[in-house]
C-alpha cells in the first residue's frame, strides 16, 4: 500500500505505545520494533509497565507503555521525549505528559473518552477540550468503534473484538512511518497457529487502521527513516537480561565448564534465571533456591565442585549475599554475581533503574574483601560483560560482580550475532590429578590465582573455608604475618587483573576541555549528547568505564589534560567518590539524578555547555 | 566434570585413609571425638573412592569436622552448609556429600536451608550434632534447648519450647530420619550406613554431649543406668521392645502410642507395634520422633526410611530428556534462533 501524503525524512524517532495494562501495548510495541528491524533501522526498546500485576483499570497507575527508539543513525538509547505517543485512554495521556515535547503527535482513541474515564485518570476537565494539550498534535482516532466495525462480520462478542483494538492503532502507526503491513503476517501466522480466523481478524484490523489513516488524511505528512548504516552481519533484538543469560552460557561452552545458576526471584533480575531455566538442553543447571543466601551459597558450592557458578540478584538481594561474597573472596573460588540494579535503599523503587549499588559492590563486605567489579553499558553489551565476568572469575579465581540495571535488563536493542568460537578463549587454572606440587593456596606467579582442584580428582583432597589459611599450604592459622600477607595477596590478585583488561577508551579529543565520565547504563544517553556536541565543534570528550575494580591501567592518562571532569551518574556520586579515592590528582564535578528516571539528553547537554562556558 | 563411576569397583580403604594430619581441637571429653571415630569407621565402607567424598559444614564446634577428615571439604559460614552442599551435589551428582552441623547452625540460622534441603530430598547425608546449646560462642541457648534452661542469654531460664528435630524433618517432608548417641559408636555406625544407603536427604540427629556448656543434657536418656529403659531402638520389621529386661514395648492404642509391659494385663509381644520405617504416611513416625521422657523412651535408630524421587536425579533426568529432544544443541544455535535479520 502506498500512501498519498507528503513523506518527510527523519534521522530518528521515539514512539511510545501506552494503554491500560490489558490493552496489549507490549505486544504492539514488539510488533512495531520487529517491523523496524525489517526496515533496516537501528533501534532500542523499553517496556514501562506498572509494578502491580493487575492495577486498577483506567487509572494512571495502570498504564502500561512500550517505547521504541529507531533511526537511520546509530541509536544509543531507548529514547527520552517522544515524537509520537499512542494513547489508548485518557490515563495514558496523563501518565506520559512528562515524556511529551512541543509538537509530539498524540494518537488518541477518542472512543475511550467519557466522564468516568476522565475521573479515573484524575482529570478534572477534558484535556482534549481545554488547552492542556495545545502544544501537541492531537489526533482523535475512533479506534474502538472502527475496530468493532472492522470485525462486525466475525460473529465475536464485543470483548473478543476489543482485544484487537491495539492492532488498529498499530495500523495507524505503520501508515505514519510508511511501513509495509504485510510484514506483520509472519508474526500473526506464528502467534496464532491453527486459529485462521484470529489471524484474519488481526490482519483486517491492522489494514483498517492503515486505511483509516490514509483515507481520513489524519496526518499532514508521513515519515520515512532510511535504513541505518549498520555493520554487515546477522542481527537480532535482545534484552539485557537475556543477553546476560546467553553471555553466561557462551562462557560455559567456551570454558568447558557446566553452568550453574543458583538464584532467587527478584525484580528486575528474575528474567536471567527464568531464561537460564529454559536451556536444560544445553545442560544449564538453573536452580531456584529458597532465598538469596541459598542462591549464592549453592552457587559457591557448585563453584567448589567445578561449575561455572553464577548468581543473579538486585540491590536488596546483594545485601543478603554479602557474607557469602566474603566467603567467595576468602576461598578464592570463581563466582559471578549479576546485580540488576534498581532504586534503593531497601525495597526502594523495584521497577526503576538506578546506579546506586556501586559502593555496596565495591566494599559491602566485612574485612578487606576486594573483588572485580565490571558494568554493562547497554542491553546487548550485557552479553559481552557477562562473558568477560566469567572469564575473569575463572582465570583469576575470584568473585566478580557485574552491574547491570533495570533499564538495561528490560530494555532491548539490536545485537549483531557473534560466533562463540570468535569470543576470547577461557582457560581456568584447573589442577591436574595427583600433582605432587599441589597446594590449595599455591599461586600462579603472574596472576596470583590459586588452582582450581575439583572434588572427584585423585590426589588433590583438600579443605577450604571461611577461616584464614596459611599461604600456600592452606592450613588454618591465625599467625599475624600470614594474615597480613594473605590480605595483601587477595588485594594484589585483583589489582593485577588490570593487566588483563582493555585500556580505557576515550571518545573525542583526549585533551578536550571537558571530559565527561560515566559508567554502566548511562552510556547511551551520555554518548548521544557528546556526539552531538562534537558535531557542533565543542571541546568535549567521553570516557565510559566498563572496568571499575580494578580501573584500567591508563585511567590516570585518560583523566589528565582536561580543564574540567564531570562524572554523570544515577546516584549521589558513588563513582565520583571512588575516583576521588583512586585517582586523587583530579577535581571531579558531579551531575547526579536519582528520580528512577534516566537522564534526558537535553538536561545533559545544558549541563555540559554550562561547564564549557 | 571429573566424573568417575566407581560403582562396580572394589574399594579397599581403611580408617587411616581418612584420618587427617590436623590437630583435633575439640575439648577433651567432647562427644565430637566419638562421632569422628564413628565416621572414620563409616567412610571406608561407603564403597566410594575417597576423592568422591565431600564434607561440608557451617560454623560451630561440630563444623570443624571437615578439617579432621582427609576428604574434599568445605568449612563454610554459619547456617549455610545445606545450601552449599546442595550446590556441590547438583554440580557433580557423582559425589557422596556429607553435611556436618549442629543444633544452632542447622535449626536456627540455617533453618531455612535445612527444611528446604529436606523437602527437596537432595541426595545428601546430614549429621546433626545436637547438644542443645551454642558451644563455640560459649553457652547461649539454641532452638533445641529445653524450656526453662538457664544459659548465658537466658539467666531466668528460657521461655520458649524447643524444636524436636525429628518432627521438624518429618514435618518438612523428610524421607529419612534417624537418631544416635555420640558414645554409642556401634549403633551410630550402623545408622550412618543406613543414611548412606538411603537415596535422598538422610538426617541423623546425634545426641552429643558438650562437657562445658550442657554437660549431662542427654544423661536422662544416655546414662548407663537408664539408657535401656529410656531408649527404644527402631529396627525395621521388629517390634518396638525395650527395657533392661526387654519387657517393655510401644503399643498403638487408638490414635496414640503408649508404653506397656509385656506380661502385665494380658499384654503379649503380639500387641507391640512392629516398626515399619518404610511406611509412607508420617503419622506413626511423627509420634515416635516426638516421644520424650519421662512418659516415653526416646526412639533411636532409623525412624523413617522411605524411598522417594531425589531432586538431583530429577534434574539429571530433565537435562537428559531435554538434551535428547532439543533442536538447539549449542549456544551458536541459540544465538541464531528466533527472529533474526541480515544486513548485507
Amino acid at each position: 500500500m502506498a500512501n498519498r501524503t507528503k513523506v518527510v525524512e527523519l534521522e530518528h524517532v521515539v514512539i511510545r505505545f501506552a494503554g491500560d495494562s490489558g490493552d496489549g501495548m507490549q505486544l504492539t510495541g514488539n510488533m512495531f520494533s520487529d517491523s523496524t528491524a525489517l526496515a533496516g533501522n537501528d533501534f532500542a526498546t523499553f517496556p514501562d509497565y506498572p509494578g502491580e500485576i493487575r492495577p486498577p483499570q483506567g487509572t494512571v497507575s495502570g498504564v502500561s507503555g512500550f517505547q521504541v527508539h529507531f533511526g537511520h543513525k546509530p541509536v544509543h538509547t531507548t529514547g527520552d521525549l517522544c515524537d509520537v505517543l499512542v494513547a489508548m485512554n485518557p490515563a495514558s495521556i496523563k501518565a506520559n505528559m512528562r515524556w511529551l515535547k512541543p509538537g509530539t503527535t498524540i494518537i488518541f482513541d477518542i472512543d475511550s473518552l467519557n466522564d468516568k474515564a476522565l475521573e479515573k485518570a484524575g482529570y478534572t476537565s477534558d484535556p482534549t477540550q481545554d488547552d492542556s494539550l495545545s502544544q501537541y498534535k492531537l489526533v482523535k482516532a475512533p479506534i474502538t468503534s472502527l475496530t468493532l466495525e472492522a470485525l462486525k462480520d466475525f460473529g465475536w462478542d464485543r470483548k473478543a473484538m476489543l482485544k484487537s483494538k491495539n492492532m488498529f492503532a498499530l495500523g495507524i502507526v505503520m501508515y505514519l512511518f510508511n511501513r509495509d503491513i504485510t510484514v506483520l503476517n509472519a508474526y500473526f501466522n506464528n502467534k496464532f497457529k491453527n486459529k485462521p480466523d484470529v489471524i484474519k481478524a488481526n490482519q483486517e484490523v491492522v489494514a483498517a487502521g492503515y486505511s483509516y489513516a490514509d483515507a481520513m488524511e489524519i496526518f499532514a505528512n508521513t515519515y520515512r527513516i532510511e535504513p541505518a548504516d549498520l555493520q554487515k552481519g546477522k542481527y537480532r533484538d535482545i534484552t539485557g537480561n537475556v543477553a546476560a543469560a546467553w553471555g553466561l552460557m557462551a562462557a560455559a561452552e567456551r570454558s568447558g565448564r557446566q553452568l550453574f545458576c543458583g538464584s532467587y526471584p527478584i525484580t528486575p533480575a528474575t528474567d536471567i534465571l527464568a531464561e537460564l531455566t529454559k536451556y536444560k538442553n544445553l545442560k544449564v543447571k538453573a536452580y531456584q533456591a529458597e532465598d538469596e543466601i541459598a542462591g549464592i551459597t549453592s552457587s559457591l558450592g557448585a563453584a567448589f565442585a567445578g561449575c561455572l557458578a553464577v548468581t543473579t540478584t538486585s540491590g536488596p538481594g546483594l545485601s543478603l549475599k554479602s557474607e557469602a561474597l566474603g566467603l567467595a573472596v576468602m576461598t578464592e573460588l570463581p563466582l559471578v554475581l549479576i546485580d540488576v540494579q534498581r532504586g534503593g535503599p531497601s525495597t526502594g523503587l523495584p521497577t526503576k533503574a538506578e546506579q546506586s549499588d556501586l559502593m555496596q559492590a565495591l566494599y559491602g563486605r566485612n574485612g578487606d574483601a576486594p573483588l572485580i567489579v565490571i558494568a554493562a553499558r547497554s542491553s546487548a553489551d550485557c552479553f559481552y560483560t557477562a562473558y568477560e565476568a566469567c572469564k575473569l572469575a575463572m582465570e583469576h579465581m575470584t568473585p566478580v560482580i557485574m552491574l547491570s540495571d533495570g533499564s538495561l535488563g528490560n530494555g532491548s536493542e539490536i545485537f549483531r550475532i557473534p560466533r562463540v568460537a570468535d569470543l576470547p578463549a577461557i582457560v581456568p587454572p584447573i589442577a591436574k590429578a595427583n600433582d605432587p606440587e599441589y597446594q590449595p593456596y599455591r599461586r600462579n606467579e603472574e596472576t596470583l590465582a590459586r588452582q582450581w582442584a575439583l572434588p572427584g580428582t585423585e590426589g588433590l583432597r583438600h579443605r577450604i573455608g571461611g577461616l584464614e589459611k596459611a599461604d600456600g599450604l592452606g592450613n588454618l592459622t591465625t599467625e599475624p604475618k600470614n594474615h597480613e600477607r594473605m590480605t595483601y595477596l587477595r588485594e594484589e590478585k585483583v589489582n593485577r587483573v588490570a593487566n588483563y583488561i582493555a585500556e580505557q577508551e576515550i571518545t573525542g579529543d583526549p585533551n578536550a576541555d571537558l571530559l565527561v565520565v560515566s559508567w554502566g547504563g548511562t552510556y547511551g544517553v551520555v554518548l548521544s549528547v557528546v556526539e552531538k556536541m562534537l558535531e557542533e565543534g565543542k571541546s568535549v570528550a567521553h570516557a565510559h568505564f566498563r572496568h571499575i575494580m580494578p580501573l584500567p591501567k591508563n585511567t590516570h592518562e585518560v583523566l589528565s589534560g582536561h580543564k574540567k571532569i564531570i562524572v554523570v551518574e544515577n546516584n549521589r556520586g558513588q563513582f565520583a567518590n571512588y575516583l576521588r579515592e583512586k585517582q586523587p590528582d583530579f577535581r571531579y564535578e558531579q551531575y547526579n539524578k536519582v528520580q528512577g528516571l534516566p537522564f534526558l539528553t537535553a538536561e545533559l547537554e545544558d549541563k555540559f555547555n554550562d561547564l564549557l562556558k | 566434570m571429573e566424573n568417575t563411576n566407581i560403582d562396580n569397583q572394589v574399594i579397599n580403604l581403611t580408617k587411616e585413609d581418612f584420618v587427617s594430619d590436623q590437630i583435633v581441637k575439640w575439648c577433651p571429653g567432647c562427644g565430637d571425638h566419638a562421632i569422628l571415630k564413628a565416621v572414620e569407621d563409616v567412610f571406608p565402607k561407603l564403597g566410594r573412592r575417597k576423592e568422591d567424598i565431600v564434607v561440608v559444614s557451617g560454623i560451630g564446634c561440630s563444623s570443624r569436622f571437615p578439617y579432621y577428615m582427609n576428604t574434599y571439604g568445605f568449612h563454610s559460614i554459619h547456617g549455610r552448609a545445606c545450601a552449599i552442599a546442595t550446590g556441590v551435589k547438583l554440580a557433580n551428582p557423582n559425589l557422596s556429600v556429607w553435611i556436618v552441623t549442629g543444633d544452632g547452625d542447622c535449626t536456627a540460622i540455617g533453618g531455612n536451608h535445612f527444611i528446604h534441603a529436606v523437602r527437596r530430598n537432595m541426595d545428601m547425608n546430614l549429621l546433626l550434632f545436637n547438644n542443645r546449646i551454642y558451644g563455640m560462642t560459649k553457652g547461649q541457648f539454641s532452638p533445641c534447648t529445653f524450656r526453662g534452661t538457664v544459659t548465658k542469654t537466658s539467666p531466668q531460664g528460657t521461655y520458649e519450647d524447643p524444636f524436636n528435630v525429628g518432627a521438624l524433618v518429618i514435618g518438612a517432608g523428610g524421607q529419612f530420619f534417624a537418631r544416635g548417641v555420640d558414645i554409642n559408636t556401634k549403633d551410630l555406625t550402623e545408622t550412618c550406613m543406613a543414611a548412606k544407603n538411603h537415596d535422598g536427604m538422610s538426617v541423623v540427629e546425634i545426641f552429643q554431649n558438650c562437657m562445658i556448656f550442657s554437660n549431662g543434657v542427654h544423661a536422662n536418656i544416655t546414662a548407663p543406668d537408664v539408657r535401656d529403659d529410656m531408649q527404644v531402638k527402631c529396627v525395621d520389621g521388629q517390634p518396638l521392645i525395650f527395657g533392661k529386661n526387654r519387657d517393655k514395648g510401644i503399643r498403638l492404642n487408638g490414635n496414640s502410642l503408649e508404653v506397656v509391659t509385656i506380661g502385665e494385663n494380658g499384654i503379649t509381644e503380639k500387641d507391640i507395634l512392629v516398626h515399619d520405617a518404610k511406611e509412607k504416611s508420617t503419622g506413626i513416625h511423627m509420634m515416635l520422633a516426638q516421644m520424650m521422657p519421662p512418659q516415653y523412651p526416646v526412639a533411636m535408630g532409623v525412624i523413617r526410611n522411605v524411598d522417594a524421587p531425589t531432586y538431583d536425579d530429577c534434574l539429571t533426568d530433565v537435562i537428559a530428556n531435554e538434551s535428547a529432544k532439543a533442536k538447539i544443541q549449542t549456544v551458536d544455535d541459540l544465538l541464531n534462533s528466533g527472529t533474526t535479520w541480515t544486513i548485507e
